[in-house]
């Protein structure tokens, strides 16, 4: 059974359908994982102890286990105590938390490195303590970190692949439909990786613009 | 819950096995890709910038794919086990392969053109110059590279190596207590994850210069 690449535009709508989902899920916990990854680090960081320690003991869980084991904790695990998400939903709060956590130690360690003396000014200038870690302090931690947290971006969706696993019709499910139909795996899975290629090249260069656009702001 | 033990350890020792094996076949192919990609030879370096942006710029899970559901059409027949390791090897090599050429580009320029002026060859300044120095530099992004594959392993549950995360998965679905097996799974990650880290430290702080 030699290799027959001409089956593969047969299934060109699905395989671009399967792109436009992991496209889709890479946006959404690309998001959470940026607004989480804030949160996270200003708990960790400020938060009343009782808050502090659970988030401290989630992270450190998260960051030791793979993040296969996790989604399928948040998925089978949910449906458990009675919360049944769908796949997708699963899916985008599994990779959004794990990259949460990837991203919160960044802006951690950023917000402790902004120079003391823009505290002490926005403070002696009347700015109340949550006012000034909101509009000093994490906008130019934020800014220092966006280059680390764009690979934990690019990491992210290569990630996505895993969501297959329990269920999500992205790319990497896509090519196992068509795999199925028309048992051609290599030609399928070499296609879908063509295609996280493509996506990853231009996730790349848009991180490169928005960085240089970062750079020449300052 | 007690019967689940021995099949959680029993996983765990696989997953140690698959990690050793995966980290030997990393190292291997991050050593020639570095080489290779500090080559003087314009197409070898070409091929190794190749190797790494195309293992880099996939998803590794793809790549166990396609060695195992799609080699048996050109010819490679393996496994789980065998398929599972040769690819994850080969692609935490790209990571590696990076890291290590990192590691000896930035050892200074002047200790290359110093070993060179005292009549070292080419080869000779950089096994007894270069190499020696950025050895020390590169244990720990190293160790970052290893962590990853360890949790990486996991991504031979879904072609049923018999692993932590599918003993999990599988135990997940009969005995319905998905947080315990996932704790237990969990642990045993970090024990392990925690004991290579430790091995890590313990021999950068033997490399450091004092």
């Amino acid at each position: 059974m030699g290799l027959d690449f001409t089956v593969v535009p047969d299934y060109f709508g699905m395989l671009l359908m399967g792109m436009g989902w992991t496209i889709a899920i890479t946006i959404g916990a690309g998001l959470l994982s940026f607004f989480g990854g804030i949160a996270f680090a200003v708990t960790a960081l400020y938060g009343h102890w009782a808050i502090r320690l659970p988030v401290r003991l989630f992270a450190w869980l998260f960051m030791g286990t793979p993040l296969l084991l996790q989604l399928f904790l948040i998925y089978f695990g949910l449906i458990q105590i009675g919360i049944d998400l769908p796949a997708f939903v699963a899916g985008v709060i599994g990779l959004g938390l794990h990259f949460a956590v990837y991203n919160s130690e960044l802006i951690q360690a950023s917000i402790l490195a902004v120079d003391k003396g823009q505290y002490e000014g926005a403070r002696t200038l009347g700015l109340s303590r949550g006012q000034t870690l909101r509009r000093i302090v994490i906008p130019q931690a934020v800014q220092a970190v966006i280059p680390p947290m764009g690979n934990n971006m690019i990491a992210l969706l290569k990630d996505s692949a895993l969501v297959s696993v329990i269920g999500v019709a992205e790319l990497t499910l896509a090519a196992q439909q068509a795999i199925s139909r028309t048992y051609r795996p290599f030609e399928f899975y070499l296609a879908a990786a063509f295609c996280y290629y493509i996506i990853n090249l231009a996730l790349e260069a848009g991180l490169r613009r928005l960085e240089r656009r970062i750079a020449a702001s300052r | 819950m007690l019967r689940v033990y021995p099949f959680f350890l029993e996983a765990a020792l696989v997953t140690v096995h698959l990690s050793v094996l995966t980290c030997i076949l990393g190292l291997a192919c991050g050593a020639l890709g570095a080489s290779m990609r500090l080559s003087r030879l314009a197409f070898l370096r070409w091929i190794a910038a190749a190797y790494v942006s195309l293992f880099r710029g996939t998803p590794a899970l793809i790549q166990v794919f396609i060695l195992y559901f799609g080699g048996p059409q050109i010819g490679i027949q393996l496994d789980a086990f065998a398929a599972g390791t040769i690819a994850l090897g080969v692609n935490i090599g790209a990571y590696m392969t990076e890291t290590i050429r990192g590691a000896i580009v930035s050892v200074d320029r002047g200790q290359t053109e110093a070993a060179r002026t005292l009549g070292m060859s080419r080869w000779q300044s950089m096994r007894k110059v270069v190499l020696p120095q950025a050895a020390r530099m590169m244990i720990r992004p190293l160790g970052v590279n290893i962590n990853a594959l360890i949790k990486g392993t996991a991504l031979l549950a879904p072609i049923s190596v018999v692993e932590l995360t599918q003993t999990a998965q599988r135990f997940i679905g009969s005995t319905y207590k998905p947080f315990e097996m996932f704790l237990l799974a969990g642990i045993l990650y970090m024990i392990f994850i925690y004991v290579v880290g430790q091995g890590i430290n313990w021999l950068d702080r033997r490399a450091r210069i004092t």
